[in-house]
């Protein structure tokens, strides 16, 4: 095959793995905290994206067109507004749900998704039609024979892994990270401590929120599209990556977003039909959870988060 | 309670459902209200409430009529359980139906099974009228193979030879797909590649960077205008500069919406005309101007609101009996509508001679013959 071309599926692979790697962190945060499976997360990407697009808008109304003060308030606004959302979410229906059994919880969240979803649909202006996301970074592009990368796609990939990177070291090193992962090992004796239990699952759902807003907003900067129901494959395949890399762990979402990503890109060099690669990439899951049934980065209790 | 009572409760319930008032017709609008081609629909039903609106102002006329509004969310099942629904009720004379083709495809057995006369404003798939002997369903617009042909002959002729082709895999896709290819067949094009995608697929990377390998001149995409939006703008990041070229199905304020400026130079063919220019087209957009609504008609607004106005003059000639309104939809013969004359054939297909074709030109979709592209003025790519 052309290096060339190569280079390009390589290149969509990479800011796929990103952006899967974002939604999967979350998930993998609400189970170690809670030992939830939060299935309303993929809305929340797609819902972060509208915030995103409205502040956008309500800037243009204003008569500001800065690109780099458009993003950091699309950036901002996103984040914020999902990371209010998330907390409301822990706070009024996963936390009272806790004491019963898991399945209600998923169904709870899974409507909650689904609400989110047609709120968008109906209550955004147009919410029903595609809309064009602002191109707010620099669309210049180097061309290396049939090479195209422009220099979003590139910043995309690199403020991705930024954030990503922030978020672990944030768990790794914050008395709040330490918080978290004290909750997740055993909320009983996290209590006990003197840790506030309902402040870090708290804290925890609005991280993982913030993080799929983020997502929300680069998927819009990549596509230059969003749309209501954006949210709904996005959140199959965050779950999907999160299983894949061992549900708990932060590594392993990861690990597992980019492994789905490549997966997918893998499929579609592969086959000649390109609509076989996500057959193919979940197949691959199939077998994974087969091999390694509590995910790549198996979860120990003591490494949980 | 007394079993007396009872009965006395029943019969007075019957009673009240058959005692609607005999001079108010129903007419079911049937169309996508929701979901990714909602816009298209909500014009079709603005439209054609403005039919019913316009005619119930109307001293003149016979009945009252009633819109009764069904949302087929563009989903054969969802489609078939609407229909059946307004099909069940006795008091809905005719539907007014379908701007999407997989939908129309599962409705139609529905309405011959129940007799009810059905006219299609939008849906574009031949086998909806010709792949059935059903007298009950008619289409006022025109179908796929007609709009294909014009674009096979018409892209030819501005010199292209190799084109790659993205559908969706409905049947609407598929038989743009297949239809297409015919046409171009017949013209010496060749196609290069061909990939069926699934209609709510967001990525396409996968396809593009394999059609981008493939060098066409021209790509062609049959299909609807949600991933129409999201193929335009990612052929763009992939830095490709072939010719997009749709098909009726993205013939939408909301495609030029969702695509932005990339819209610029897109390529696509309608049947019938831009409503400005069909014969009945200044009256039909200044009285849905006037009435405030808050979408616009879109596309094939103009022929619900030709498809309504047909069925309710079949009911006034006729009276509210759905065989005697097939009967007589059947035999319409250069009726004066606001798409021009309509005449059926023995499918009820209307046999629309007019295809449009059409360039994005400053955000807007022109006549070709009307467009700066036609003089010379702007260039689309142009074969390497």
């Amino acid at each position: 095959m052309d290096p060339g071309l190569l280079g390009q599926y390589l290149l969509n692979g990479l800011v796929l793995g990103v952006i899967y790697a974002m939604v999967a962190v979350g998930f993998t945060l609400f189970f170690g905290v809670l030992d939830v499976i939060k299935f309303s997360h993929g809305d929340v990407v797609m819902a972060g994206a509208f915030v995103g697009l409205a502040a956008y808008a309500g800037l243009e109304h204003l008569g500001l067109h800065s690109p780099l003060l458009a993003l950091a308030l699309i950036v901002t606004a996103a984040t914020a507004a999902m990371a209010l959302f998330g907390a409301a979410a822990a706070r009024y229906l996963v936390l009272p749900l806790r004491g019963a059994p898991p399945l209600n919880t998923l169904l709870a969240t899974l409507m909650l998704g689904l609400a989110l979803r047609e709120a968008v649909r109906l209550f955004y202006p147009n919410g029903s039609n595609p809309k064009p996301f602002p191109r707010l970074l620099p669309v210049e592009a180097i061309d290396i024979g049939n090479f195209t990368l422009r220099y979003d796609s590139a910043i995309i990939v690199l403020g991705g892994l930024a954030a990503i990177f922030a978020l672990h070291i944030f768990i790794t090193r914050s008395r709040l990270g330490l918080a978290i992962r004290a909750v997740a090992q055993d909320a009983e004796t996290a209590r006990v401590m003197g840790i506030d239990f309902r402040a870090v699952v708290l804290a925890t759902f609005a991280l993982g929120s913030a993080l799929a807003a983020l997502a929300g907003v680069a998927n819009g900067l990549y596509y230059s599209e969003v749309n209501f129901s954006m949210g709904l494959l996005l959140g199959v395949i965050g779950f999907s990556c999160a299983v894949v890399g061992g549900l708990g762990s932060v590594l392993g979402a990861i690990l597992g977003g980019f492994l789905f990503a490549a997966l997918q890109t893998a499929g579609a060099v592969w086959f000649a039909v390109p609509a076989y690669k996500d057959v193919f990439a979940f197949a691959a899951v199939i077998l994974v959870m087969a091999w390694k049934p509590t995910g790549l980065i198996s979860e120990t209790p003591a490494e949980r988060v | 309670m007394h079993p007396g009572a009872l009965a006395l409760f029943f019969v007075l319930l019957l009673g009240g459902c058959a005692d609607s008032p005999t001079d108010t017709v129903k007419i079911a609008f049937i169309g996508p209200l929701t979901g990714g081609v909602a816009a298209n629909g909500l014009g079709g039903r603005n439209s054609a409430d403005l039919a019913v609106r316009l005619r119930n102002a109307d001293p003149r006329s016979r009945h009252r009529y009633e819109l009764v509004v069904l949302d087929d969310e563009c989903k054969p099942n969802i489609g078939v359980q609407v229909a059946t629904k307004a099909a069940a009720d006795d008091h809905v004379i005719a539907a007014v139906a379908h701007y999407c083709s997989a939908v129309a495809m599962g409705t139609v057995d529905v309405y011959h099974k129940f007799g009810m006369p059905a006219v299609v404003w939008g849906a574009v798939l031949p086998d909806v009228t010709y792949g059935n002997d059903f007298d009950e369903v008619h289409r006022v617009n025109g179908t796929m193979i007609n709009q294909n042909d014009v674009a096979a002959r018409f892209m030819t002729a501005l010199g292209y030879r190799r084109w790659a082709i993205i559908h969706d895999t409905t049947d609407y896709g598929k038989g743009h797909d297949k239809y297409f290819s015919e046409a171009l067949a017949a013209q010496g094009g060749t196609i290069v590649g061909r990939f069926g995608v699934t209609s709510d697929q967001q990525d396409f990377n996968a396809e593009l960077t394999k059609i981008k390998e493939l060098k066409p001149e021209v790509l062609y995409f049959g299909g609807l205008t949600p991933i129409g939006v999201r193929i335009r703008s990612q052929m763009d990041r992939l830095g490709m500069n072939t010719v997009f070229q749709g098909t009726s199905g993205i013939v939408s304020a909301a495609y030029i919406e969702g695509a932005g400026a990339l819209a610029e130079g897109t390529v696509a063919f309608r049947e019938g005309a831009p409503a400005e220019r069909l014969p009945g087209g200044a009256m039909f957009l200044e009285a849905y101007a006037k009435q405030g609504y808050g979408d616009p008609p879109e596309a094939y607004g103009p022929f619900a609101f030709a498809a309504t106005n047909l069925v309710i003059d079949a009911i006034e000639a006729v009276g509210p009996n759905r065989r005697r309104v097939v009967k007589q939809l059947n035999a319409t013969r250069d009726y004066a509508s606001a798409v021009g004359p309509i005449t059926f054939d023995d499918h009820g297909q209307n046999t629309v001679p007019i295809i449009s074709k059409f360039v994005v030109q400053d955000g807007r979709w022109v006549i070709w013959e009307d467009s700066d592209y036609a003089r010379g003025k702007r260039k689309l790519p142009r074969p390497s």
